[in-house]
Parts: C-alpha cells; structure tokens; sequence
C-alpha cells in the first residue's frame, strides 16, 4: 500500500504510468448466438470500489464471473496483477467472491464457513482461529460463530459472507448484487458500512448491481453497461453530471431530452437550437457545427417560478403545469411545453404546500431556466 | 371465524348447509389429521394386531389354523390363551437366526450397492441438460410400466445356463462351459439391485436438485479442488436423499421374497421365503406370524430410534 500511495491514492484518475492490478483486454464471451460480452477493455487499479452498472441481461454478471473463473471467454485476456489469467482454474485465482444468494455452506457454523478457504489453503489451526476471529471483529459478528446460517437474519448472512470472502485477504474482492436481498433501510445502511469496511482492509473491489443509487454510493468509478459493452466509465460524479450519451443520461437519474443542431461553437461556449428553445453552453466542451445533437437537462438543475411572461433569450422555456406530483422532500412538476413536449422539474419543498400560498400548482404558467453549465451534450 | 359465523345467523333458509360448511372449515385441522390417521389405522395398525395375535396362538386343525386367543365358557368366565411357543421356536432353531442375518447382510450389501451405482446416476441427471433431464427421469421410472414379475423373469431368461448372456458368450467364443448365474447368491444380488435401484435415485435426484449450485462455485471459489468439494459440501448436504433412499431400498430389500425364490432357487435362504413357506406349505400360520413380527423388530425398532435420533439433530439445525 504504502508504495502505491507515494504516487496517488486514486490511481484511477490519473492513470498514466500506473500499474493496473487488474486489465481486460478485447474480452468477449458468448453463449450461443447471444453475445454476453462483446469485445471489452477496462483496467482497475488498486483500492478501487468499482461498479459495474446495468439492466439484467448486460452482461456485468457474466463479466465478474469471468474473473472468478467460473466462464472462459471466447477471446481476449484477463490479468490480475499482471499474469494471465486464462490456464488458472477458479480455485487458484487470487479472488474471492460474494454470491448474491451468499451461497453459505448451511450444514456448517459461522466459524466454519468462515475458515473453510483458509483450510483449503493449508493454514495452521491456530493462525486459522486468529484470522475467522479478526474478521468476524471486523463484521461485528463475534457472538454468532456458533450459529448455522438458517439461525441468522438477512443482514448477518450477508455479513458472513463478506467475512468468509475478505478472510483469506484476495487481491480482489468480487461482489455479486451483495445488497440485492436486503430491505430498503437495511440497504442503506449496509451501504456505507460496505464503503468502510472496503476502505479499513484496502482491498480492491468489483461489485455488480443494478440499483444506481448502490452504485453512486459505493464507487470510486463506476462502468454502465448495456447489451454487452461499457456505455461510459467515471467517477459516480462525471456520470451524473456529464452523460455522454442517450442511455446513459436516461439510465442514471431522469433527464429532459431535447433534439437539436449545433449553431455556434466557439472557445467558450456552443449555441444549440432546439424546437423548444436555444441552449447556451459553457463548459467547454466542442462539437462541430450544423451537427444534430441531444441536449440533456435534470430535472433538478432547472429553476421554475410562476410567471406571465414569454421566455425571452436562450435557457428559458415557458409552459403550463400538467401535473404536479409531492413526494415530501421535493415535488415533480410536468410542465408541457408549446410543442406539446412534457418536462420534469424536480424543486425542493422549503415551505409546507399548505402554508406556501405563493405555490406552484395545476394550469400555472410557469418559465424554466437553467445555468449555462447545467445543460448536457449527448450523442444518441 | 366469527364473521363466518354471521351470515348464517341471518339467513335461517339453508341454515343446514351453512352450518355444516362452516363446522368443516372450524374442524378443517382434525378432519386433514384424521384421514391419514383412519388411514394407518385400518391398513397398518389393524393388521398388525391381528398377525401378533396370531403369532401367540397354536397351530390347530381348524379354519383360520391355529388357536382363539378368547374364549367364552358356558358358565360365562373368558379364558385368555397366549402362547410364547412359536418365539421360542423360532430363537431356539438356528435356521431362522441364521436367516434372518442373510437376509439382512444380502439387503444391506445390496442397498450399498444401489447407492454406489445410483448416487453417480442421480448426480448426471440432476448435471444434465433441460432436454435429457425429464428423458432420464422417464427412463428411470419406465421399468414400473411392467409387471414387476415379468422382469424378474425376463431375468430368469438373461441369466440362465442356456440364457441370453451365456449363449452370447459361448457364441463370441469368450467360454467354452455356461458360467453359472441363475439360482447363485450373484443372481439375487442382480435382481435386488436392479429392481430397487429407483427407489434409491429418485430420493437422490429430489434432494440434490435442491442444492443451490452456487454452493460448488462457492466452495471452488473459495479454494476447493472438486474432490475436496465433493466430500466436505455436496456429500453431508446429500446425507437425508442418502438416508431416505437407503431406506427406501433396504427395508423391503429384507423381506423380499420373489427375487431370493426366482433368482435365488433354494441356494439363498432370506427371510421372506421362509416366511412364505411356513404360512402356504407348512400352513403354520402362528410360527410365520412369529416370523414376522421378529422381523418387525429387527428393522422397524432399530429405524425409528434412528429415526427419532435424526429429527431431533435436524431440529437444533
């Protein structure tokens, strides 16, 4: 560790002259006429909390059971810390997964199930009796190593699973949708609790999900997938804010979408038009002109007020309150524009709607505004 | 229960009905309890009594042939005849000691032999594809299509002296003289196993079909070779298909009686030809029925404090 953190501790935002500790190369996997895997690269670094984001069916399952060696790949290469690993059978990898459904061995104990990989390892009795005892500290499940995993609840099970997995200390850990069985709360808890955990033994991790907020709140970067292939990897943040395309903006969060053409692009800012309105933008980013493109706006990066009057000038849109939905914290308001287009406007609730006799309600005209920096550049 | 109970209040017309519906719904328990109860108690319990009965009275010339436990004197005393002779008979005469232990040492090798042959079938069932799975299945359950006499003869034929096998051999030029199959201890054990050999993979299948595939790819995961797989997870986790189905086969293995008499001939002394002898040949109805008892508590005694045992390890799980 202490020799990687001379150079960085996030390796993966600056990733020129660092070692990956694991590279996929033109990876691709099929069963089949379906393509699982389609011809992918990515390299991970150590320390990261990776997520692999996507619908069922994407691929990001078959992806981390490539690297437990439970699939063989149709083409490219798998490295873990540099040595191939094509020829190495599941039970010699430098791996240790977390199954979705924990897969706990249900005729043996806590302990048991916890020390099972470090028997197969050929570690002393002892040392054995040392390390399940450490992990399950780390867990907070000291006074269930007796237990059978049916005498547990949902949240233990979980917990001995990540025990037994992070126990014999793998170069990476693989984790399988680990929060998927659990109950809302728990989940949110348990998610932060994961984040801890991966930060205090400093192991790297690839977790699959599909839920984004897990996956926001986990990663340190994150890859969303779709029908085989990466359609962006980032920081949980660059995702967010800066989609590149389509998909991904639609697939993270909610967007407003608008078609349009490049009219403008200089240093500072590019000039869109669109049927609803002109979008001004200046972050900085380039596209050549007269080419069509998708403007992308969340919903709450858009200021709404109650107003009579037409948008004039660029960022400003005007329309009448289709619907308004209260979901406590913040309201949706579906805003319908002139061309009949519907648009989200996510606004929070600072004042209570009964009290708040200024509030924004069914057949109000409204304007929406926006930053200059707010607006999204999409490619479909 | 109680809203149930209303509308009838309410409408007095069909009131009977109502009122049977709902006490059948308010003793619904008792009547699901009672059926296999009434069950059991006609088919299992009922006859038990009576063979037991039989197995304390004498052999008489009479029709049933042996002795009335009851009897009721003219001046109306009851006089209770039991007789110990037959057990006695029985212990004292090595014949059926000695039988008894074939019987159960043929049944017991036999029910080794049906899970060392059946837990591997089992197993490539269970591994097998969405389309060879049910053909497999169906294949191990079509010998039941058949009269279970027909294939022991069908058996008969394959095994015996001019029989399919050994003309088959002779023809190949493998043997010059027939190998000696049919009425040998071999020919036994073959019928035994092939006939029972379901009642031990079906039991499997179920039970290993349970298992959660991802315990393997866990244990492999973890850094398990498949032999160490094998043995520390899928064999302990297979243990009740294992008990259910050695069961299943051992206990009416013992007292089979068609395959020792068929197969067998007189070579091979099991239980339940004597059985048989004593209550058609000998018309000894008592010692049979003393027989029979005996081989109750030889098998059903020694299973249910097994039994008793295993359920309550299974309750602590």
């Amino acid at each position: 560790m202490a020799a990687i953190d001379a150079f960085s501790d996030t390796p993966w935002l600056d990733p020129a002259g660092q070692k990956p500790l694991v590279q996929i190369k033109g990876l691709t996997k099929s069963f089949g006429a379906f393509t699982a895997i389609d011809n992918i690269d990515l390299d991970i670094y150590q320390g990261e909390l990776f997520c692999l984001l996507g619908g069922s069916g994407c691929g990001k399952s078959t992806l981390l059971r490539m690297l437990a060696g439970f699939e063989t790949p149709n083409g490219g290469e798998i490295l873990i810390d540099g040595v191939d690993m094509a020829h190495v059978p599941a039970y010699e990898r430098p791996t240790n997964m977390m199954f979705q459904s924990y897969a706990l061995f249900p005729h043996m104990t806590v302990e048991k199930n916890i020390a099972f990989g470090l028997q197969q390892d050929g570690v002393g009795k002892s040392e054995i009796k040392d390390r399940v005892h450490d992990i399950l500290t780390l867990v907070e499940l000291q006074d269930y190593k007796k237990r059978k995993p049916q005498q547990l609840s949902g949240g233990q099970r979980q917990r001995v699973a990540l025990a037994r997995a992070l126990v014999k200390q793998p170069k990476l850990l693989l984790l399988d949708e680990p929060l998927a069985a659990l109950d809302k709360k728990l989940r949110k808890q348990t998610q932060f609790e994961l984040a801890n955990i991966q930060e205090q033994v400093g192991v790297t991790f690839i977790v699959v999900t599909h839920d984004q907020e897990e996956a926001m709140t986990l990663s340190t970067r994150m890859a969303v997938m779709d029908a085989g292939r990466f359609k962006q990897i980032g920081t949980p943040t660059e995702i967010y804010e800066f989609p590149d395309s389509r998909f991904v903006a639609d697939f993270i969060g909610s967007a407003n979408i608008f078609e349009g053409r490049v009219v403008e692009d200089s240093a500072d800012h590019i000039l869109v038009t669109t049927e609803a309105c002109d979008v001004f933008i200046d972050h900085g980013q380039s596209v050549k002109i007269d080419s069509r493109i998708w403007v992308g706006l969340r919903p709450e990066k858009i200021r709404i007020e109650k107003s009579e009057a037409a948008a004039s000038g660029p960022n400003q849109i005007s329309g009448i309150v289709d619907d308004v939905g209260y979901l406590g914290e913040t309201s949706i308001y579906k805003v319908k524009l002139e061309s009949g287009q519907i648009v989200d406007v996510a606004a929070p609730n600072q004042m209570r709607p009964s009290s708040n006799s200024d509030r924004i309600t069914w057949d109000d005209k409204v304007l929406l505004s926006w930053e200059p920096s707010n607006a999204m550049l999409l490619s479909s | 229960m109680t809203d149930a109970t209303q509308p009838s209040e309410k409408l007095p017309a069909s009131s009977w009905m109502r009122d049977l519906a709902r006490r059948a719904q308010e003793n619904w328990r008792l009547i699901v309890i009672a059926i296999p109860f009434v069950w059991l108690l006609f088919f299992f319990l009922a006859p038990f009594f009576i063979v037991a009965k039989i197995s304390l009275a004498e052999l008489a010339i009479a029709s049933p042939p042996f002795t009335r436990m009851m009897e009721w004197s003219n001046n109306g005393i009851v006089t209770i005849r039991i007789v110990f002779d037959n057990f006695a008979y029985i212990i004292d005469d090595p014949l059926y000691f000695d039988t008894y232990l074939n019987s159960i040492k043929i049944s017991a090798s036999a029910t080794l032999l049906c899970l060392l042959l059946g837990y591997p079938i089992a197993y490539a069932i269970v591994r097998s594809g969405p389309v060879a799975k049910p053909i497999f299945l169906f294949l191990i359950i079509l010998p039941f299509w058949t009269s279970f006499l027909l294939r022991v003869y069908a058996w008969m034929g394959l095994l015996a002296d001019q029989g399919t096998i050994n003309n088959l051999l002779i023809g190949l030029g493998l043997i010059d003289e027939p190998i000696r199959m049919l009425y040998t201890e071999f020919a036994v054990y073959v019928g035994i196993v092939y006939t029972y050999m379901p009642f031990m993979i079906l039991p499997l299948y179920a039970n290993m079909e349970r298992l959660d595939g991802s315990l393997n790819e866990a244990a492999a995961d973890l850094g398990a070779r498949q032999t160490t797989t094998f043995f520390r997870i899928t064999l302990p986790l297979t243990k009740p298909g294992i008990i259910a189905g050695s069961l299943l086969v051992f206990i009416p293995a013992t007292g089979e009686y068609v395959v020792p008499d068929l197969l067998g001939g007189g070579n091979v002394q099991m239980i339940g030809r004597v059985l048989f002898n004593e209550f058609s040949r000998n018309s000894d109805w008592p010692v049979a029925s003393a027989v029979a008892i005996m081989l109750l508590f030889f098998l059903v005694v020694p299973m249910m404090i097994f039994q008793y045992f295993q359920g309550k390890s299974s309750e602590v799980r």
